[in-house]
C-alpha cells in the first residue's frame, strides 16, 4: 500500500517528520517497505529561463542557448524544437545524474560548441515517455527554485506492507487513524455532505440470490449522474495516482481508484448508456462469460457473484469490472456503484480465475460495510466537481450486514497477557482513537468494534491493539522461571542417538549433506518408492515432485555431481527422514552414506603412502557396523544376511539384522544398472541404517561390569581351513567360537585365499583363535583338545577341513 | 711374571684396544685377552700353581690389569657402537616434508543446519525446553485449521502450500509449511506446563535466490498459567545473546499479524555491515529474524485447553537463516546442493560439539 505525505496530511493533522512517521508505522505493524523521496534524485536540478537562443553554427537541428539558472548564466547546446527565449524549464547542471539517459553530465563540446548542462525533457527525468521537446513550466515559476518542487515531485512516497487482517489500512484514512491512535497527530474530521439527487434513479438495482447465497452481496447502492464531461482528471489527482504507481485514465475511472486508495472502499462506474435495463447482483450461471477490464475473457460459474444487466454479465462483484460498460472519455451518463461483497466468495472467485485486482485485494480482506452510502456520496461529490453533471437520487438494494456484536472486555487481560501495566485512562484513550466504542466504568467494559475493523471480534484483539500502539518496547523483559537445580537432559532416546550417530559418521570421514526431501518420480521408483499418495499435486518442478523413499538417491546424485565437478573421491552422509507412505508412522529416520571413487576411513584418493582402495562393500559395512556399535548395539547379536534390496550389487551387499525380523540396515556396492540410470559412475558403495528400528536402549545404570584382567597369558592358535567357495566366513567363525565358549575369547579371520594350491571351487579361510585360560596355564594336551573341538565344529558346520 | 712385565703387558693391551677401529677388531682383542685362552686368562690360570705367599700379590696385580683392560674394552665398545649407529642412521634419512593423511577427523564434516540445531538445542535445554517432533506430511487441521487459519483465510495464500492428491474421505494431506503443527501435536498429547522447541524441515512452493522449496525452522512454545509477553521478550533476548555469542544484542519488536498468535510480533535484530560481513550486536541496521506472539485463544480451544486458565507464547525462526547470519554463508540454495566444496568449507569438525560450558562455536 502506497501513499504520499501530502495525501496522508489530508487526513492527519501532524507536524511529525518523515522519519518519525516511518518509524511509527513500522512499530505499530504497518511495516515500511520503502520511503521514496523523488525530490532527492532531482536535488541539483533547478528552474532556469532561456534568455537567448541562437542557431548552432555547425548543426541544423541544434541551438545554442543562454540560460539563467538564478545563480549564473550558462551556455547550453539544445536540440529541442520548443527551446526558445522566455521558456522556463528544468535545468540539469554539470555533475547531475539524468535518470532517463542514465548519464552523469559533464562539460562537453557539441560540434565544437561548449555545453554546460542540459535542459531536460519529461522522458529524461523519467516522468513520462514525452520527448518531443523540453519541459515547459508555467511562466510564473521562480527562476533558480527547486525543479522537483516546480514539477510537484516534492511529495515523499511511503510504501507499507499490510497484514491480511487490516483491510482498513488499505486506505490512507485507515493509516492516518492508526497513526493518530499511536500519538502521531490528530485524525481530521472530513464530513461529506450528501449530494441531493434531482430525479429518481431510472436504473433499477436488484439483489437476485437464493437464501443460502444472500451473503454474497447483502447491500448494493447506486445512482446515475447525467451530462458529465469525462476528460483527463486534474493535475493534482493525476499526480497522486502516478506517485503510487497507478496510471491515470480518465476522470471517472481516476475517481474510483482515488477513493479506493483514499478510503479502502472500492467502487465501480458504468457508462449508463451501455447498460440494458435493471442492474443486478446474482450468482453466475454455467456458460456465461464476459470480457473484463484487463482485456481477458472470463467464464463464470454458479459459485461466483456477478453483476449483470438484463442482457449480459457485466463483471464480477468485488473482483473486476467489464470492458464493454467501462467509462471512456465519450461517457456522458455515468452509473456509480458501491456495494459490499462477501470476503470468502470474493477470495474464492479471485483464486479460481486467478485475477489479482485492487478491488479483490480489499473485498477479500473485508471492507467497511457501512461505507456504501457515504462512499457513494463522496464519489458523487467528486464526479460533479470534476465532471459536472446532474445526480439522481440514490437507490439502495439490501441492507448493511450486521456489525460484529459487542463483547466483554476485562482490562486486566492486558496485564495478564502482556505484562504491561497501563492506567485505564490510557487503554480507553488508545482504543477510542481506533473507533472502538467502550461502555461501562469498572474494569470490565462492553466493547463495540467499528465496522472497518472486521478483525476485532474479542477481548484478545483489543489486547493486541493496545500493545501495538503502546509498543512492545515498553513491555519489561521478564525472566522465565528456571527449573530448580541443574538442568536435566531433554533429548529423547532417539534424539540422543541421532546426535551420536551423526558425529560418529562425520568422525569416520564422511561429510554430512542435507538433500531434498523430494526427487524425480523415476528416481523414487528405482528405490522402491513412487507411490501415488507420495506424489506432490503441485510440485515446483518434476525434479522435486515425489517424496523420497530413501536417502540414497539424493546422496548418489550429489556424489555424481561432485565427481562431475572433478572431485572424484569422497564420502557423503545424510541423517534425515524418508517416507514409505503418507501417514505419520510411515515417515522414518535413516542415516545413510555413500563412498565414491577411492575412499577409505583414513582418507580418499591417491597418496604416496598408498592409494585409498575403491569404495567397496567392506568400507561401507565398516561405517554401518561402527555406527550401530556407537549406538550401544551388542555386536554379537548382529546378523549379516544377503537381504539387501535390488539397488545393490546382488553379490556384494548385505543386510544388518537383529533376529529374523528387525532390519537395522543395508550396505553394499550399488548396482551398476542403478548407477547407469542415474548417470553415476562406479565405484560407489552405500549404506542405509534404519534408526527407528533399533530397540530402545536399556536403562542399565552407569556402572560398568567389573574388568576381568587375568594374569594368565592368552594362547593363540592359527587354523587354515579348506572350504567350499560359497561357505561364508561368518558361519565358520561362529562354529569355531562355539567349540568351547569358556576358553575361546575371540576368533579372527586373517586370510582368505583362492588360487595356487587351493583346488578349483574351494577357498582357504585362515582364522586366529585366542584362548584365555582362567585358573591355570593350559597344558599342551588341553590346547590340543580344544583345537580338535574347533576342527570338529568347523567341519560339522561348513564341511571344511584343516589344510595340510 | 714380574711387575714391570705386567705393566708392559697392560700398556700393550690398552694400546691394542685403543687401536681397534671397529667392533670386530675389538672383539678379537677381547678374545685374545679375556677369552678362555686369552693372555690375561692364562695368567689367572697360573695362579693355582703358585705358592700361596706369591699368589696373593700376583693375583692382585693380575686382577688390576684385568679390570683396567675390561674397562677399556667396555669404553671402546660403547664408542665404536655409537659410531656404528651414527653411520647407519646417516643412511636412513626420510623426507619428513612428505604430507601425511590426517585421518577421518580431518575429513568429516557436520552440516551447518545440524550444527546450528545443536546450538539452539543446547541453549533452550538450559532454559528447560525439551525437543518435540512431528511428521513432514501433515493434515490440513494441524497445519492450518487448528492454528486459527480457516479455509478461506487470506493467510493461506501466503503459505504457498505443497499438497498431495485428495483422499477418498475428502481430506488433502500437505507438506507442513511451518513447524507450528508440532505445537498442535504436542498440546493434543501433553498437558501444561509445556516448554518445547520443535526443529525440522518445512516446505513452501517457492524458489529464488533467498527461498528454497525446503528449509528449516525451529518452533518454540511455552504454555502455563502466567507466561506473558515479557517472558517471551526475555527468552528471545537471552537466546539471541547466547546464540550469537555477544554480550548485548539490540532487538526491535514490531507489531505484526499471524493467525495463531495474538498479540503478534516480528522481531528485528540490530547489526552492522563491515565489508561483506554482518556483525550482530553492533551498528544501527535492522534485520528481521523471527515471528512470535501470545498463543491465540482459538488455538488453545482447538486443543481443548481452557484459554481462561492457560496462556503462553510461541515463536518460529529459520534455522538456515540463523546459520547464514552467524556463519556468513551468502546463498541459501547452496545448503542443499551436496557440494563437497561448500560442505567442507562451511561444515563443522566432527568433534566441535557445541556446549554452553565450552562455548557454542569454541
Amino acid at each position: 500500500m502506497k501513499f504520499t505525505l501530502s495525501w496522508l496530511k489530508e487526513h492527519l493533522d501532524t507536524e511529525a517528520s518523515v522519519d518519525e512517521i516511518a518509524d511509527t508505522l513500522t512499530r505499530i505493524g504497518l511495516e515500511i517497505e520503502d520511503v521514496f523521496d523523488p525530490a532527492a534524485a532531482l536535488k541539483t536540478f533547478r528552474v532556469a529561463e532561456v534568455v537567448s537562443a541562437k542557431k548552432h553554427p555547425d548543426a541544423d537541428k541544434l541551438q545554442v542557448l543562454e540560460v539563467d539558472t538564478g545563480k549564473e548564466r550558462l551556455q547550453v547546446v539544445c536540440g529541442a524544437p520548443n527551446a526558445r527565449v522566455g521558456l522556463k524549464g528544468v535545468f540539469a547542471p554539470v555533475g547531475a545524474y539524468v535518470p532517463g539517459i542514465d548519464l552523469t553530465l559533464s562539460k562537453v563540446k557539441i560540434r565544437g560548441v561548449e555545453s554546460n548542462g542540459m535542459m531536460a525533457s519529461e522522458r529524461e527525468l523519467e516522468l513520462s515517455d514525452e520527448h518531443s521537446g523540453i519541459i515547459e513550466l508555467p511562466p510564473k515559476t521562480k527562476v533558480g527554485s527547486s525543479a522537483a518542487k516546480a514539477l510537484g515531485l516534492d511529495d515523499v512516497v511511503f510504501d507499507i506492507a499490510t497484514t491480511p487482517n487490516r483491510p482498513d489500512c488499505l486506505g490512507v484514512r485507515g493509516v492516518a487513524r492508526d497513526l493518530a491512535a499511536a500519538g502521531i497527530g490528530k485524525l481530521k474530521k472530513l464530513p461529506c455532505k450528501p449530494v441531493k439527487g434531482g430525479f429518481d434513479n431510472p436504473i433499477a438495482i436488484k439483489l437476485d440470490f437464493a437464501k443460502v447465497a444472500k451473503e454474497a452481496c447483502p447491500i448494493f447502492a447506486g445512482r446515475l449522474v447525467r451530462d458529465v464531461k469525462n476528460a483527463k482528471s486534474p493535475e493534482w489527482l493525476q499526480r497522486r495516482l502516478k506517485a503510487i504507481g497507478l496510471r491515470p485514465i480518465n476522470a471517472l475511472v481516476d475517481i474510483t481508484n482515488y477513493i479506493s486508495f483514499d478510503r479502502g472502499g472500492p467502487l465501480h462506474v458504468y457508462d449508463a448508456d451501455k447498460l440494458t435495463g435493471a442492474i443486478r447482483a446474482r450468482l453466475g450461471a454455467k456458460g456465461e462469460k464476459f470480457v473484463a477490464l484487463d482485456g481477458k475473457t472470463y467464464a463464470v460459474d454458479e459459485t461466483m457473484c456477478v453483476i449483470a444487466d438484463e442482457a449480459r454479465v457485466l463483471g464480477l462483484g468485488g473482483v473486476i469490472g467489464g470492458e464493454d460498460t467501462g467509462c471512456t472519455e465519450e461517457t456522458t451518463n455515468v452509473f456509480i456503484e458501491l456495494a459490499y461483497f462477501d470476503p470468502k466468495r470474493t477470495a474464492q472467485t479471485g483464486r479460481t480465475l486467478n485475477i489479482q485486482s485492487d478491488a479483490r485485494f480489499r473485498f477479500e480482506r473485508g471492507v467497511d460495510p457501512e461505507f456504501v452510502e457515504p462512499g457513494l456520496e463522496l464519489a458523487t461529490h467528486m464526479v460533479t466537481e470534476l465532471c459536472g453533471g446532474h445526480p439522481s437520487k440514490i437507490t439502495i438494494a439490501g441492507k448493511t450486514p450486521k456489525p460484529t456484536p459487542a463483547f466483554k472486555f476485562d482490562m486486566t487481560l492486558i496485564g495478564r497477557l502482556s505484562g504491561l501495566s497501563l492506567p485505564h485512562s490510557e487503554i480507553r484513550r488508545r482504543l477510542t482513537a481506533l473507533g472502538i466504542k467502550l461502555e461501562g466504568k469498572a474494569n470490565v467494559l462492553k466493547a463495540s468494534p467499528p465496522p472497518w475493523r472486521p478483525d476485532i471480534t474479542g477481548a484478545v484483539d483489543l489486547v493486541e491493539e493496545v500493545v501495538r500502539l503502546v509498543g512492545v518496547d515498553h513491555v519489561p523483559a521478564t525472566p522465565l522461571a528456571r527449573m530448580a537445580g541443574v538442568a536435566a537432559p531433554v533429548l529423547t532416546g532417539p534424539q540422543a542417538r541421532q546426535k551420536r550417530v551423526r558425529r560418529l559418521l562425520a568422525a569416520r570421514g564422511l561429510v554430512e549433506a542435507v538433500t531434498w526431501s523430494f526427487l524425480p518420480l523415476d528416481e523414487a521408483k528405482l528405490f522402491g518408492g513412487g507411490q501415488p499418495e507420495l506424489t506432490l499435486a503441485n510440485p515446483i518442478s518434476t525434479e522435486l515432485s515425489q517424496m523420497r523413499p530413501s536417502l540414497l538417491p539424493g546422496l548418489i546424485t550429489a556424489a555424481k555431481r561432485n565427481r562431475d565437478r572433478g572431485f572424484t573421491d569422497g564420502a557423503l552422509f545424510e541423517l534425515g527422514q524418508a517416507y514409505h507412505g503418507a501417514e505419520p508412522e510411515d515417515q522414518y529416520v535413516a542415516a545413510s552414506g555413500v563412498r565414491f571413487g577411492h575412499s577409505m576411513l583414513d582418507g580418499s584418493g591417491r597418496h604416496w603412502s598408498g592409494e585409498a582402495p575403491e569404495a567397496d562393500w567392506a568400507g561401507v559395512k565398516a561405517d554401518a557396523v561402527a555406527a550401530l556399535a556407537a549406538l550401544g548395539l551388542d555386536q554379537s547379536k548382529l546378523m549379516i544376511t544377503r537381504e539387501a534390496p535390488a539397488w545393490f550389487h546382488p553379490g556384494r551387499s548385505g543386510a544388518l539384522k537383529l533376529g529374523p525380523k528387525v532390519m537395522l540396515g543395508v550396505f553394499g556396492e550399488l548396482h551398476p544398472d542403478i548407477l547407469a540410470t542415474l548417470e553415476a559412475d562406479a565405484p560407489m558403495a552405500a549404506f542405509e541404517l534404519f534408526l527407528d528400528n533399533l530397540p530402545p536402549a536399556k536403562n542399565k545404570g552407569t556402572v560398568k561390569p567389573a574388568l576381568e584382567a587375568l594374569d594368565l597369558q592368552p594362547v593363540r592358535r592359527d587354523f587354515a581351513f579348506l572350504v567350499d567357495g560359497d561357505v561364508e566366513a561368518g558361519r565358520l567363525v561362529r562354529a569355531a567360537a562355539s567349540a568351547d565358549r569358556a576358553l575361546i575369547s575371540t576368533v579372527g579371520v586373517f586370510d582368505v585365499f583362492t588360487g595356487k594350491g587351493v583346488p578349483e571351487g574351494k577357498k582357504s579361510l585362515a582364522i586366529e583363535v585366542t584362548l584365555q585360560p582362567r585358573n591355570k596355564t593350559l597344558t599342551d594336551a588341553e590346547i590340543d583338545a580344544v583345537a580338535e573341538k574347533i576342527v570338529a565344529a568347523v567341519a560339522k558346520a561348513t564341511g571344511g577341513e584343516l589344510r595340510g | 711374571m714380574s711387575a714391570p712385565e705386567l705393566d708392559s703387558l697392560r700398556a700393550e693391551l690398552l694400546a691394542a684396544i685403543a687401536g681397534a677401529s671397529d667392533l670386530g677388531t675389538l672383539e678379537d682383542v677381547r678374545v685374545g685377552v679375556l677369552g678362555k685362552k686369552g693372555r690375561v686368562s692364562a695368567l689367572m690360570q697360573k695362579l693355582g700353581s703358585m705358592p700361596p705367599e706369591e699368589r696373593r700379590d700376583f693375583g692382585q696385580a693380575v686382577n688390576a690389569v684385568k679390570t683396567a683392560v675390561a674397562e677399556a674394552l667396555e669404553a671402546k665398545h660403547q664408542e665404536l657402537s655409537r659410531a656404528a649407529t651414527a653411520k647407519r642412521l646417516a643412511h636412513e634419512t626420510a623426507d619428513v616434508t612428505l604430507p601425511v593423511r590426517e585421518g577421518p577427523l580431518a575429513e568429516g564434516r557436520i552440516h551447518p543446519v545440524s550444527q546450528v540445531t545443536d546450538e539452539i538445542t543446547e541453549i533452550f535445554a538450559d532454559m528447560g525446553f525439551s525437543i518435540a517432533e512431528g511428521p513432514d506430511i501433515e493434515t490440513d487441521f494441524n497445519n492450518f485449521t487448528a492454528l486459527n487459519i480457516p479455509r478461506e483465510h487470506p493467510a493461506r495464500q501466503d503459505h504457498d502450500t505443497f499438497y498431495f492428491a485428495e483422499r477418498p474421505d475428502g481430506t488433502r494431506p500437505l507438506l507442513r509449511t511451518h513447524t507450528s503443527p508440532v505445537q498442535i501435536r504436542t498440546m493434543l498429547k501433553e498437558k501444561p506446563p509445556l516448554r518445547i522447541i520443535a526443529p525440522g524441515r518445512v516446505y513452501r512452493c517457492d524458489s529464488d535466490q533467498t527461498h528454497t522449496p525446503m528449509f528449516h525452522q525451529v518452533e518454540g512454545l511455552v504454555i502455563d498459567e502466567d507466561t506473558h509477553l515479557g517472558h517471551l521478550k526475555w527468552v528471545l533476548q537471552e537466546f539471541c545473546k547466547a546464540f550469537f555469542e555477544v554480550p548485548e544484542v539490540k532487538m526491535r519488536f514490531r507489531a505484526s499479524h499471524f493467525p495463531f498468535t495474538e498479540p503478534s510480533m516480528e522481531v528485528d535484530i540490530g547489526y552492522a555491515k563491515v565489508g561483506d560481513e554482518i556483525r550482530i550486536g553492533e551498528g544501527d541496521r535492522w534485520l528481521e529474524i523471527l515471528g512470535c506472539g501470545m498463543v491465540h485463544p482459538n488455538v488453545l480451544k482447538a486443543v481443548e485447553f481452557d484459554p481462561k486458565k492457560y496462556q503462553g507464547f510461541a515463536f518460529g525462526v529459520g534455522i538456515d537463516r540463523l546459520a547464514m547470519l552467524k556463519y556468513g554463508m551468502p546463498d541459501l540454495r547452496a545448503f542443499f546442493s551436496g557440494d563437497l566444496r561448500w560442505l567442507k568449507h562451511y561444515g563443522f569438525a566432527p568433534l566441535a560439539v557445541p556446549t554452553l560450558a565450552a562455548g557454542l562455536s569454541h
